[in-house]
């Protein structure tokens, strides 16, 4: 599949006003607002384009799987330091377009501080290259970073190229038994800490951290807190996959909220918390047993937000999966919409039901 | 290049009665022995006078004067301390100059939660020093951080040593307070990781001014290292300093700082900072590593044995925190080193790949023959990031224009090597022009949506980072072809 295909099925789209659902691996798709629109699979434009190891960057068509990308760079000891979910046969425009990190996403940042440019086709199926491939480039509006986790509302992310690190020359988890309060505190002060921590994940009693770095910092740094707080090192590879995968049991229920807050934000005394990552910055609340408006609240009240993560389709349809802009906000992204997709044929709803 | 397209005409005195309802009589300056000082940034080669420079101590009054502005269809150009080098804070000379510098204050330093809520006008280095107490600092570190704002460093997502292991400055702002151009208060981000929505942070960071005025930002901090320790090694030619740098990022480590100077830029500030620069060498290499004692001595073994394979003629591994310090100031302080040997230079900030530095510094001893101009070359080796000092005396007839054409080149040249025209000091009115070699018609044309999405009359810094398409076709740079313009029937000129 060619630019031109994607190309063209766009200008067809708009020519028709016919909604487009953009999709490749599909394993995302309980991510956001409800699906609409007539399917358009993507994973067909794939491949990557270019890798440049001394450069550290990579650009690859939309299509392309994670597992590819992430291989291409292991054979060369790279990696993607957001250390992104693949959710079954992830691609790289989805991931993107997604915006969702993983474990490593408080030490390393977010999807979309790894952007450097994208090849974009709007709503109208013109081609744009924003960014480039180098790291340093202020040149013109940062529209490749404004496009992860814009849902595919913007346009097609035909080709992204991101920013790719060394992997960690050594690697070490430690296991802490800790009630939530007291891993939130832990957490919030190694954190000011030049300690080279990687990941964590609390849930039902364990605080689990991981440390990644040069051999020897990471060593000295696991003396010292197992010393000082008693943690166990632990052999933590599966763990840290089955974090990333959401295959561990904290994250099983029918529905799963997303809580972003301010990591020193204290226990927020919810029934359902069921997983704390980020040094304290994302907390997971499974079931329903809080209803979505006090979850909603208490959530804006900490200074964050709260995403209905994973739920029912009979949920789906009645909740908003995000939390609602402020007006001068939603007038501001209602025009930027309108700007790359005059017709609104582009993942109608997916972000907010508005647009 | 520096001249901004004037389709505005504005009532001076008008003006100057509404600024005075909203604006104390200090806070006002009208009159043109006092604008005078306003007239340019950093780039001095470009001045205006605007009409009326207001210094607002409140956000209200920011608010009141960008609505009166609004209204009365007035350019507004907001400047932090003036430290720009691309001339984006240049006045409009139908416009008003907007200081943010009594906007100086640090409202918040939060060490639990590892960030600093700051008003625009306090100076990059003045948080770090809020925050040392705690063992934290602020990332980026713009060589003007003793002066630069953090305002200004977001408008323009400045840079510096720390970047390439740190990030810029859009990788270490959480939440900034914003005011539209028609009045109107909005925040973006927050201390929560994901706001929900766009990204628009990553838009407002390096917008230049044109899509709000930002009158809040808080920023992440970060513990400060326990040790810091760099490697300085020369080489004999610029090409080996070039693979050195590639070698070093191959081998799996993200130095801390990875700096290069060639031969003019180490010979201009040895006699300036005596920091022991070998000045035989075609080029020397500066490596910072930083973190636990551990970690730094693992660190600079690895690079010194990638240095050496590299075929550094000479390395030196700083002994102590003054030494360290030494071995910077001269890069540090190489553009006033190289303005004591010159009475005027131009410095350029272009962005290309590492593997092509060499190729790069060619082209640029091929350009100083060819313009009858010399040109030291320090730079942010790390990331590709030149910063060529083009050499020229201002009251030599013809000097200015050839050093202008010179820079335009080394510009042009960057984007044909796959970088990008400036990798931190912005476009503003400085290359504009180079705009229109970087982008196609198209690009240009979606950045002319989004500023309209934010400033609908075009009032937030007008004429500057993203030329006009009729610019662009004036300056033979409109790529048009195949219906690639999208209304190819409107006429343009």
């Amino acid at each position: 599949m060619r630019l031109s295909d994607l190309v063209a099925v766009i200008v067809e789209a708009a020519a028709n006003k016919e909604p487009l659902r953009i999709r490749a691996g599909g394993s995302k798709d309980f991510y956001g607002g409800m699906l609409a629109g007539k399917l358009f699979d993507v994973s067909a434009h794939r491949g990557i384009v270019a890798y440049e190891p001394t450069e550290l960057y990579v650009t690859a068509r939309c299509g392309t799987p994670l597992v590819e990308i992430e291989a291409a760079l292991a054979e060369r000891g790279q990696m993607l330091a957001f250390e992104p979910p693949h959710f079954g046969r992830a691609t790289l425009g989805g991931c993107v377009a997604a915006g969702l990190a993983g474990p490593r996403r408080q030490q390393a940042g977010g999807v979309r501080d790894f952007v450097l440019g994208v090849k974009l086709v709007d709503g109208c199926g013109l081609v744009h290259d924003f960014g480039g491939q180098v790291m340093k480039n202020v040149a013109g509006y940062d529209v490749s970073r404004l496009l992860a986790g814009s849902l595919g509302t913007l346009g097609v992310l035909a080709e992204v190229t991101l920013k790719v690190l060394p992997q960690p020359r050594a690697e070490q988890t430690l296991r802490f038994d800790m009630d939530e309060g007291a891993a939130l505190a832990v957490l919030n002060e190694w954190g000011g800490q030049p300690l080279p921590i990687s990941a964590s994940f609390w849930s039902t009693g364990q605080l689990w951290l991981r440390l990644s770095g040069a051999q020897a910092a990471v060593a000295s740094a696991v003396a010292r807190l197992a010393d000082q707080f008693g943690g166990q090192t632990v052999d933590g590879e599966k763990h840290w996959i089955s974090v990333r995968e959401q295959t561990h049991s904290a994250f099983a229920g029918a529905s799963l909220w997303r809580l972003a807050l301010p990591t020193t934000s204290p226990a927020l005394g919810l029934e359902g918390l069921s997983a704390i990552e980020w040094g304290g910055g994302l907390r997971w609340y499974a079931g329903d047993a809080v209803p979505a408006a006090v979850l909603r609240e208490r959530a804006g009240q900490a200074g964050g937000h709260a995403v209905l993560y994973r739920a029912p389709e009979s949920q789906r349809c009645l909740e908003d999966a995000f939390a609602p802009l402020a007006p001068p906000l939603l007038a501001l992204h209602r025009r930027l919409k309108k700007s790359f997709d005059p017709q609104g044929i582009l993942n109608p709803g997916r972000l907010y039901a508005e647009f | 290049m520096g001249t901004v397209e004037n389709t505005f005409q504005t009532d001076r005195k008008a003006l100057a009665e509404r600024l005075k309802g909203i604006l104390p009589a200090h806070c006002l300056l009208v009159d043109d022995e006092d604008l005078r000082p306003y007239e340019c940034d950093g780039l001095t080669a470009y001045r205006e006078l605007p009409l009326a420079v207001c210094l607002p101590e409140t956000e209200a009054q920011v608010v009141d004067i960008l609505w009166t502005c609004h209204q009365l269809g007035v350019p507004v150009v907001a400047r932090g301390a003036g430290t720009g080098l691309s001339g984006g804070a240049m006045p409009h000379a139908q416009g008003v100059v907007l200081s943010m510098a009594r906007f100086n204050k640090i409202l918040r330093v939060d060490r639990a939660a590892r960030l600093a809520v700051v008003q625009p006008g306090v100076r990059n280095l003045a948080v770090s020093e809020a925050a040392a107490p705690f063992g934290l600092y602020y990332a980026p570190d713009p060589s003007s951080q003793i002066a630069c704002t953090l305002g200004g460093n977001v408008a323009e997502n400045s840079g510096g040593v720390h970047c390439l292991k740190y990030g810029l400055t859009v990788h270490n702002i959480l939440r900034i307070r914003v005011v539209s151009i028609e009045g109107e208060i909005f925040e973006i981000g927050s201390e929560a990781p994901d706001a929900p929505g766009y990204d628009l942070l990553a838009l407002l960071i390096g917008s230049e001014g044109m899509l709000g005025v930002v009158t809040e930002v808080t920023v992440k901090l970060v513990p400060k290292p326990a040790l810091a320790q760099v490697v300085m090694a020369s080489f004999d030619q610029v090409g080996k300093a070039g693979e050195a740098v590639a070698a070093i990022i191959a081998a799996g480590i993200i130095p801390a700082g990875l700096e290069m100077m060639d031969q003019p830029a180490t010979a201009a500030v040895e006699p300036y900072v005596k920091a022991g620069y070998d000045l035989d060498a075609a080029a020397i290499l500066l490596c910072e590593s930083d973190g636990t004692p551990e970690e730094v001595a693992e660190e600079i073994s690895r690079v010194t044995a990638v240095l050496t394979a590299a075929g550094a003629r000479d390395i030196r591994v700083s002994q102590s925190e003054a030494e360290r310090l030494r071995f910077w100031a001269g890069r540090k302080a190489a553009f006033p080193a190289v303005g004591r040997i010159t009475p005027d230079y131009y410095c350029m900030d272009g962005t290309i790949p590492r593997k092509r530095l060499a190729e790069m510094l060619a082209a640029i001893a091929a350009m100083e023959k060819k313009y009858g101009l010399r040109c030291a070359n320090v730079f942010h080796a790390g990331d590709g990031n030149l910063h060529p000092l083009i050499m020229y005396d201002a009251a030599q007839p013809g000097e200015w224009t050839r050093a202008e054409a010179f820079g335009a080149e080394i510009l042009e040249l960057s984007v044909r090597l796959g970088g990008s025209i400036t990798g931190e000091h912005g476009v503003g009115i400085e290359k504009i022009n180079q705009m229109c070699v970087q982008y196609k018609t198209r690009e240009l044309e979606v950045f002319h949506r989004i500023k309209a999405a934010f400033d609908e009359r075009g009032l937030l810094n007008p004429g500057k980072a993203v030329p006009s398409l009729h610019r662009c076709a004036e300056y033979g740079q409109m790529h048009v072809h195949h219906g690639e313009l999208k209304f190819p029937e409107l006429e343009r000129f």
